[in-house]
């Protein structure tokens, strides 16, 4: 579906840029570390002490260049990094007052690049440029950090990408109002003219055949990301009303705002960071009562905890120990039954621990709108096309070339299904990894 | 209360604290406000032949997000008649009788002159008079200023002009554009001054602006050298503060001025032998509100050190400060870098500043926060400890090598053995 640019105000970007004085001060703020704390906690190594001197110091197309230059989507990642646990949880200044916002001023100096110039990106440290042919499947975060690297070697890149646009969730899944559209376009453009070739609409698989793609190309990255939302498995999920939060998300940026009918009251099932996106996007369509229901407690919430606070301050409800176990209605959802969870007696804590249903504690909420926010499915389908080998439904890769058990072959980013959190910024950190093992190797059979 | 009053050659002032010659005392409504906040006296921006003065005149130089941690000034002295700048210091000199009003005077080299107009400036009541010896720019072409405080002949012969029919204190303000001060101190007390003010501000380029190739500041395209000040020039005046106090040869109370802005900056000039000080800069960019800080800071810090009476502090550290041929060397005594580890926060500012900067001593331990000073080869230096960004987390410890040695005898020692 095409994108749809929407002027509603509450889709617009809710964090504000540092004004020209906070930029200073925070900049200022930095002590310049060395071997500094906050570079080894980002996935991709931005020189961070680096940059912020530049916009101390009023360059700002230095700055953008230090970010680009370790990181194609400087941008993107300026405005959705988990930073606090990453640059801005190393940041020593934690300790002795607060960290600096690293994220924020990544923004000023990418915000810069976008408005004002792109900074050209300095040679890679290579001693042979890079020759030959590299496809990627897929044109989200991954397969863009891969290909920003490919094509500055030297290497002639082909993304083939099913949809209409490139970026995968950073255009497609992450709510605007973190990250506006433009941005993300902005990124693949960026890739682009770097001189990737973008093949959109394609299916690998069904547009064009795995060996066919395989045959054309020296390498193979498969930046495929993961799968839609899985069902909950619970009577009536097939009523209308009942989203997949990644396809509601998806609908806020590719359709008027307009036609999306959720209803007066939503529920969310889940409460990760997804969770909390469908939430506040419900909240923001003109949901009037939104609540996150999940199985276990706060503790265990596998969201962030900004975005916790965010979604209490857009009004949004918790019910902690609860679970659906069946959706009531006529064609369209009308009520949900519940029922509340416990630990069983003698398990571990956490997000391990078995739970179990609390006999006759059956409840029934009425409402206009489920969405399942409860993860995202592993695409083991595409991993048995290709022939590549996996254990327990996530495919094998060597740890230091991110290569498949098929010579050649690579898998980045989400598709890995690593446990723990996914990341764009991990998934751009796979894409570099990747595209470095392809240039030893491939300079190596030349 | 501690007692905050002193008597500055023969000057009473109710509290130490001046405004020193400038934009900021042109006018009897300024130094009366002044009065009124707090200030315990002023010198009269200097009284001359009047000037026609430029546009632009102030520059400034800013250090991360502090503004004007240096300031740079062209403009000359009063641009208003004598006549109306003495009527002026009459009134408020009527009007508080008990503040210091002393009259900054710069005039061309001619003893009927200066007499004249010393007498003139005796009528109005004031308490004293302070000769211009010192600013930099301008009146400097024209033989006046630093360019009289540069030639220690000069300065003896206007100095006696001024002072052999004064019946007030003169004071000689001084020029640091000098290479020892103390020869125009000197010289300026053989002439009869009764007490010396320093510094004057410090001959400067402000800048330039990297867009235009424009001089900082400039007037429609040209700059010009100017006179420097503000606290980014306080540790010369200290130097220069201590040099004329501790010089056997200088027996006049010192008037310290130089980047004073705050209580502490009052007691470091007290301590190295100013009887009084001149505040310039922090008054012109904050107000005259901000004496409150001197007079509050300076009365709890002697209150809570059990000091009666501010002039018992005048010179306490200044025999502290000599020469470097009487410092112990470092194989008599050093100081070594500990770093505390439980303070350290992992920014490696020492490292790297020991590394590169200093006498690479400092390791980084694998899988540590903490790096760790080698002390066996720390000479004690200090630096790590100056980058450090967290109070008292890399301590100097001092360690006496027993031996008691300085350079100058270490050379007599070893003359004695030849």
């Amino acid at each position: 579906m095409a994108i749809e640019l929407n002027e509603d105000s509450r889709f617009q970007e809710v964090v504000p840029p540092l004004l020209p004085k906070e930029v200073m001060e925070e900049a200022n703020r930095c002590y310049y570390c060395y071997d500094a704390p906050c570079i080894k906690a980002c996935p991709t190594g931005i020189n961070i002490p680096v940059f912020i001197r530049q916009i101390a110091t009023g360059d700002l197309d230095s700055s953008a260049r230090t970010i680009l230059d370790a990181n194609i989507l400087g941008a993107t990642c300026a405005r959705i990094c988990p930073t606090e646990a990453l640059c801005e949880g190393g940041c020593v200044r934690k300790e002795d007052s607060r960290p600096v916002s690293i994220g924020r001023l990544q923004r000023v100096a990418t915000d810069h690049a976008m408005t004002t110039s792109v900074p050209a990106l300095p040679p890679l440290p290579v001693s042979v440029g890079g020759c030959g042919r590299v496809s990627i499947v897929g044109a989200g975060p991954a397969g863009l950090g891969a290909a920003a690297i490919l094509c500055r070697m030297g290497y002639q890149v082909d993304i083939y990408e099913e949809k209409g646009e490139g970026g995968g969730l950073d255009t497609y899944g992450i709510v605007s109002y973190r990250e506006p559209i433009p941005v993300s376009l902005w990124e693949v453009n960026l890739v682009k003219n770097m001189g990737a070739k973008f093949h959109f609409g394609v299916h690998v698989g069904h547009d064009l055949e795995w060996n066919a793609l395989r045959s054309q190309s020296d390498a193979v990255i498969v930046a495929v990301g993961l799968g839609r939302v899985p069902r909950l498995g619970i009577p009536g999920e097939d009523f209308q009303g009942v989203w997949d939060a990644l396809n509601l998300v998806e609908a806020t940026k590719t359709q008027p705002l307009d036609t999306i009918i959720l209803g007066d009251r939503v529920v969310v099932i889940g409460a990760g960071n997804t969770a909390v996106d469908a939430a506040t996007c419900a909240n923001r369509l003109g949901a009037k009562e939104v609540t996150i229901l999940y199985r276990r407690g706060q503790a265990a919430m596998p969201a962030y905890e900004y975005e916790y606070v965010f979604a209490k301050q857009d009004g949004v409800n918790y019910r902690w120990w609860t679970v659906p176990v069946e959706i009531l209605g006529h064609g369209h959802v009308e009520a949900l039954r519940c029922m509340r969870t416990r630990v069983v007696e003698g398990e571990a804590t956490g997000r391990q621990a078995s739970l179990e249903l609390i006999p006759n504690s059956e409840f029934i909420m009425p409402v206009d709108a489920v969405i399942r926010a409860i993860g995202q499915a592993k695409p083991k389908n595409f991993w048995e096309i290709i022939g590549a080998q996996t254990k327990n439904n996530r495919v094998v890769v060597d740890p230091e070339t991110l290569e498949t058990s098929i010579p050649g072959v690579y898998a980045i980013g989400d598709c890995l299904a690593r446990p723990g959190e996914a990341t764009v910024v991990g998934a751009v950190a796979d894409g570099k990894q990747a595209a470095w093992a392809i240039h030893r190797q491939l300079v190596k059979v030349v | 209360m501690a007692d905050l009053s002193v008597n500055f050659a023969g000057i009473k002032s109710p509290n130490p604290f001046w405004l020193a010659s400038g934009p900021l005392t042109n006018t009897g409504y300024q130094v009366s406000k002044a009065f009124d906040e707090g200030w315990g006296g002023a010198v009269w921006k200097t009284v001359g032949e009047p000037v026609i003065n430029v546009s632009s005149r102030l520059a400034s130089i800013d250090y991360g997000e502090r503004r004007m941690m240096g300031l740079n000034n062209i403009e000359l002295i009063s641009d208003r008649s004598v006549e109306d700048n003495l009527k002026e210091i009459a009134e408020v000199k009527r009007r508080f009788p008990h503040h210091a009003v002393i009259v900054s005077m710069m005039f061309e080299s001619n003893p009927k002159l200066w007499s004249d107009m010393v007498k003139q400036v005796e009528d109005t009541g004031a308490d004293g008079i302070e000769l211009n010896f010192g600013c930099p720019h301008g009146m400097s072409e024209r033989g006046m200023g630093s360019v009289i405080g540069q030639v220690p002949e000069y300065a003896e012969q206007i100095t006696r002009y001024a002072a052999e029919g004064s019946s007030i204190p003169v004071i000689v303000k001084l020029t640091p554009n000098v290479t020892d001060v103390r020869m125009p101190g000197r010289a300026a007390v053989s002439g009869g001054a009764h007490a010396l003010s320093l510094i004057n501000t410090i001959n400067s380029v402000m800048g330039v602006d990297i867009d235009s190739w424009m001089p900082i500041p400039q007037v429609d395209g040209r700059g010009s050298h100017g006179g420097y000040c503000g606290p980014a020039v306080k540790p010369i005046a200290l130097h220069m503060v201590s040099s004329l106090y501790n010089d056997r040869r200088i027996r006049v109370p010192i008037c310290g001025i130089g980047g004073i802005e705050t209580w502490r900056d009052v007691v470091e000039f007290m301590l190295l032998g100013s009887q009084a000080v001149q505040v310039c800069t922090a008054a012109m960019h904050y107000g005259f509100r901000m004496v409150r800080d001197l007079t509050e800071g300076l009365n709890d810090y002697l209150n809570r050190r059990g000091i009666a009476k501010v002039s018992e502090i005048v010179g306490g550290a200044a025999n502290r400060v000599g020469d470097w041929n009487d410092l112990r060397l470092s194989y008599s005594f050093q100081v070594v870098a500990r770093i505390h580890e439980e303070k350290c926060i992992g920014c490696n500012l020492c490292y790297i500043a020991c590394e590169d900067g200093a006498h690479q001593c400092i390791d980084r331990i694998p899988g540590q926060k903490n790096p760790v000073v080698r002390e066996e080869d720390c000479v004690g230096c200090n630096l790590c400890s100056l980058v450090c960004p967290v109070p008292d987390c890399i301590e100097m410890v001092p360690v006496d090598h027993g031996v008691r040695e300085t350079w100058r005898q270490r050379q007599e020692r070893l003359s004695s053995l030849s």
